[in-house]
């Protein structure tokens, strides 16, 4: 709550709506990396604002999951500048290493895919996000290290 | 080699840390600023003949002088860095490696605009670039360049960085406002503008990152000696990221006095056609721009060599022209196919439409379905009018720019390479499996010097 509070006093007294973005990223880290509808509901009771204005909001911003996802999600850039630098082709390989397709997780929960729209990081194509970072310029070499790091994390 | 006003010292070993940046000269600006009265700053901003560098290109000084100063109502600054036109890392750069010079800037055009709170939007992915800019922040404040009166300057000033969470929409500056509210970012009907009504109803200024980093070298050397360097109303330096099929991309300044086929050939910034293969196309500001063919893009359609400045790449208008736009610089070789690339580019607007407006909306969807249609072979010769007729339908009919930014490439692409479109339609089998490849797009006009 103290990260709540402290996000709230940037801005004017009574505007602490502005703080649902912050809160939103906060709460999806917190609670296992996706937003149920309880957990909507505890952002709107704590910035005092109806249910409604979260879940519009959620469903709003492509980054806000409403669904569960795996431990590691692999966000990869499809558009225009990634595409000329064979983004597909990476696409397509992460598809068949982990035998899923664009937007599932493998059966044990380690791994969702997802197609996401221009990160910027054209220049460093074709490339992924991982949680908090880029990992760019990536080769199917480098697609299979990245699943086998994630996987010795667990061990 | 071109004159370097904000990344002469992106390289420094530590530049990223407050004292590096200041024994390297930084935050002098502020002290300079502090001497004059915020109304000669706005003054110096207009001399410079500094043009947003977001992609409107709009005169920052003009808007600043915009800014309403109702009494007793605050104002406030907002740094618009939410990056996300496609071929766009410029901002990124900037603030991953330097940031205080964008703090610097902030606080220059804070004590010009008299904003005491003020504001960077970032994209949310760029998650660890908002830590760096935050570390900034507290370094900053701890050394008394913010908060409550600043170097006893009687100013006070702080910032605070919000991460957006995944919308394109919300670079349009008054969605970026919405989104800061803690509302889905839906562009809103202007007037009123920022300036007048912007965040929370109050007189607002929303400025790209790279516009308020470029305040610090004009307020160091002065209006005029910036407006000295580039050419024409092309003033100063421009960030440019490159990408695409090129040896070299990366982020380059440049002064604006160079041509595109020198900042495409030279070994000083993209090195030339990766992999020894032909240039067929390009797309020199983002991806809303038009696309240009490799002819037409080294030459204007006068004859003249095209210069990387904001006259030249829009010499001959959209007709046979493009724009400077956020200096996103793609490059196609002659590998790539035009249809499926602006499929690519449909899509991204289809994902990005706020879905307020209905040509938008509904049009973006129309628009990417059928260059799918065409690029899988399944197309017909009436479905390339009928996306003509669409983007027309789009363009200059929605609240945002983002119904023009949609319309523009899918237009731009028709205009210059019917031909392949065609081809598609009349080959259902031969374009799945073969490209259209470099056809007469790059024949001379010109032949490039390598």
């Amino acid at each position: 709550m103290s990260r709540v509070n402290e996000i709230i006093s940037r801005y004017p007294d009574g505007k602490q709506k502005s703080a649902l973005l912050p809160v939103l990223h906060l709460a999806q880290v917190e609670f296992g990396g996706w937003l149920d509808v309880p957990t909507m509901d505890y952002v709107a009771s704590i910035l005092n604002i109806e249910p409604i204005e979260v879940y519009e909001v959620a469903s709003f911003y492509s980054m806000y999951n409403l669904k569960p996802v795996g431990k590691h999600v692999f966000e990869v850039c499809q558009t225009g500048p990634c595409m000329l630098r064979g983004s597909d082709d990476i696409i397509d390989y992460i598809k068949k290493k982990l035998n899923i397709s664009v937007g599932e997780t493998t059966a044990d929960g380690m791994f969702t895919l997802k197609t996401v729209e221009c990160l910027g990081a054209c220049g460093y194509a074709p490339m992924m996000q991982m949680g908090k970072t880029y990992r760019e310029h990536l080769t199917k070499e480098k697609v299979d290290a990245i699943i086998e790091e994630c996987r010795s994390k667990m061990n | 080699m071109g004159r370097k006003l904000l990344l002469e010292k992106a390289g420094v070993e530590g530049i990223r840390f407050f004292e590096t940046y200041r024994r390297e000269g930084g935050y002098k600006s502020v002290e300079k600023a502090f001497k004059m009265q915020p109304s000669d700053i706005v003054e110096e901003v207009k001399k410079s003949g500094l043009r947003g560098r977001g992609g409107a290109g709009f005169p920052t000084g003009m808007k600043w002088s915009f800014l309403a100063k109702p009494e007793g109502v605050p104002r406030y600054l907002v740094v618009n860095a939410d990056e996300s036109e496609p071929g766009t890392f410029k901002d990124r750069y900037l603030m991953e490696f330097i940031p205080h010079l964008l703090i610097e800037g902030m606080i220059v055009s804070s004590f010009a605009l008299g904003s005491n709170t003020s504001y960077i939007y970032i994209r949310g992915e760029y998650d660890w670039v908002s830590d760096i800019l935050e570390e900034a922040i507290i370094e900053a404040r701890q050394h008394g360049w913010l908060g409550k009166n600043i170097q006893g300057s009687g100013f006070d000033c702080d910032i605070h960085v919000q991460r957006g969470a995944g919308a394109y929409i919300c670079g349009e500056e008054t969605a970026l406002l919405e989104s800061l509210e803690g509302k889905r970012g839906n562009p809103r009907i202007k007037p009123p503008f920022p300036a007048v009504k912007g965040l929370w109803g109050c007189p607002t200024v929303v400025n790209n990152v790279e516009t308020i980093a470029a305040v610090v070298p004009i307020i160091n050397e002065g209006g005029e000696a910036y407006a000295s360097i580039g050419v024409g109303k092309s003033t100063g330096t421009k960030l440019i990221s490159a990408c695409g099929n090129i040896n070299k991309p990366g982020v380059y300044e440049i002064d604006m006095t160079i041509s595109v086929e020198e900042f495409i050939y030279s070994e000083e910034y993209c090195g030339g056609i990766a992999n020894g293969k032909k240039l067929k196309a390009c797309i020199p500001g983002g991806s809303s721009v038009p696309i240009l063919p490799a002819n037409l893009l080294l030459t204007t359609a006068k004859g003249e060599k095209r210069m990387m400045n904001y006259e030249s790449l829009s010499d001959g208008g959209f007709a046979t022209g493009s724009m400077m736009g956020s200096g996103g610089f793609i490059v196609l070789d002659e590998d790539q196919c035009i249809v499926r690339h602006t499929y690519s580019l449909a899509r991204f607007y289809r994902h990005e439409s706020c879905g307020q407006c209905s040509p938008c909306r509904e049009g973006t969807g129309w628009m990417e379905k059928l260059l799918l249609k065409i690029e899988s072979g399944k197309g017909e010769m009436s479905d390339i009018d009928l996306l003509w007729d669409i983007q027309r339908k789009i363009e200059g009919n929605t609240i945002c720019p983002l119904g023009d930014a949609a319309a523009w490439p899918v237009a731009a692409a028709i205009r210059h390479f019917r031909d392949e479109f065609e081809w598609h339609v009349k080959n259902p089998e031969k374009c799945l499996t073969q490209n259209y490849g470099l056809a007469h797009y790059a024949d001379p006009i010109h032949v490039p010097v390598q």
